[in-house]
């Protein structure tokens, strides 16, 4: 399968996941401030990669839970440089020069962009 | 009043597939409401008309697939309905009728899981069975998912009401 095929596959799934229309996805799109995905979401997200490429992705893999409550990565409500770089080494396809930006612990989210995701699965199918 | 929208499991295949039944009753107190007598738009009077409201079916719904999912992890974890993927309606519900809510697991995983489900009514004056609905949900593992947030010990999604249904189909 090829990067476009990957592309269209991951839209589809975004499209069914959050009911956005397949306009709005773009590479750059983040999901949760672009297409409004919120935790849940990610779960079901989760669910349909792992049915629409027939590959396994374990809790945490794609969408790292819990880094809010860490306290390795967060201090003052802000992500620390040490967690940024965890954070960066746990998730190469992750996109972080929004965060990195500004490290509020809210605007984790806006690592994944759709890329991230179509990145992730690349990696996943070789 | 009990929060119980399913009246007794009738098969259950751990980790795969559970089915409840509901009777849906005149003397249920919501019918009464939902619709009652009312004055058209012209000034006539229009009959009461009792159907069992699409959300409750899908409470009903959540609760075959809720226990289908903490039965799939022996009860360890407190299942909570975390989304609606899609909940489709054909037809209307109406007291007198049996429904039949039939949930399949799709997949779980130590953050929650997904089920699929129909629903059917049996109208027993016609003894023909009706296709209701179809809905889609994401249950959330919340322990799993909120680690560093506390929740009470005791499995508070797993009560009573429920564990009299789980103990009557063999399953506790």
């Amino acid at each position: 399968m090829d990067r476009d095929q990957i592309y269209a596959k991951v839209t589809e799934v975004l499209v069914d996941a959050l009911g956005v229309d397949e306009d709005e996805v773009s590479p750059t799109a983040t999901l949760t401030s672009d297409l409004g995905a919120e935790s849940i979401d990610f779960l079901d997200i989760v669910f349909r990669l792992e049915k629409t490429f027939g590959i396994k992705i374990d809790q945490g893999e794609l969408f790292p839970d819990n880094v809010a409550q860490n306290p390795d990565y967060v201090e003052n409500g802000k992500v620390t440089k040490k967690g940024i770089a965890e954070l960066k080494a746990r998730l190469p396809h992750a996109d972080f020069a929004s965060l990195e930006a500004d490290p509020s612990v809210e605007n984790v989210g806006e690592v994944f962009t759709v890329d991230a995701v179509v990145k992730f699965v690349e990696k996943k199918l070789k | 009043m009990r929060w119980s929208w399913i009246d007794i499991i009738t098969q259950v295949q751990k980790g795969k597939r559970l089915t409840a039944i509901k009777n849906v009753s005149m003397a249920e107190d919501v019918l009464h409401d939902h619709f009652p007598t009312q004055t058209g738009p012209g000034g006539e009077a229009l009959d009461a008309l009792p159907v069992m409201p699409a959300s409750l079916l899908i409470e009903g719904m959540a609760q075959t697939a809720g226990l289908l999912v903490g039965h799939a992890g022996d009860f360890r974890e407190k299942v909570i309905l975390g989304k609606i993927v899609k909940a489709t309606f054909e037809r209307e519900v109406t007291p007198g009728q049996t429904v039949r809510f039939e949930a399949t697991l799709e997949r779980m995983d130590p953050s929650g899981a997904s089920t699929v489900g129909t629903i059917t009514a049996i109208d027993h004056a016609s003894g023909v069975e009706h296709h209701v609905g179809d809905v889609e949900l994401i249950f959330s593992h919340i322990d799993r998912n909120m680690a560093g947030v506390e929740f009470p010990d005791e499995n508070f999604v797993f009560t009573d009401n429920f564990r009299a249904l789980l103990r009557s189909a063999g399953m506790i």
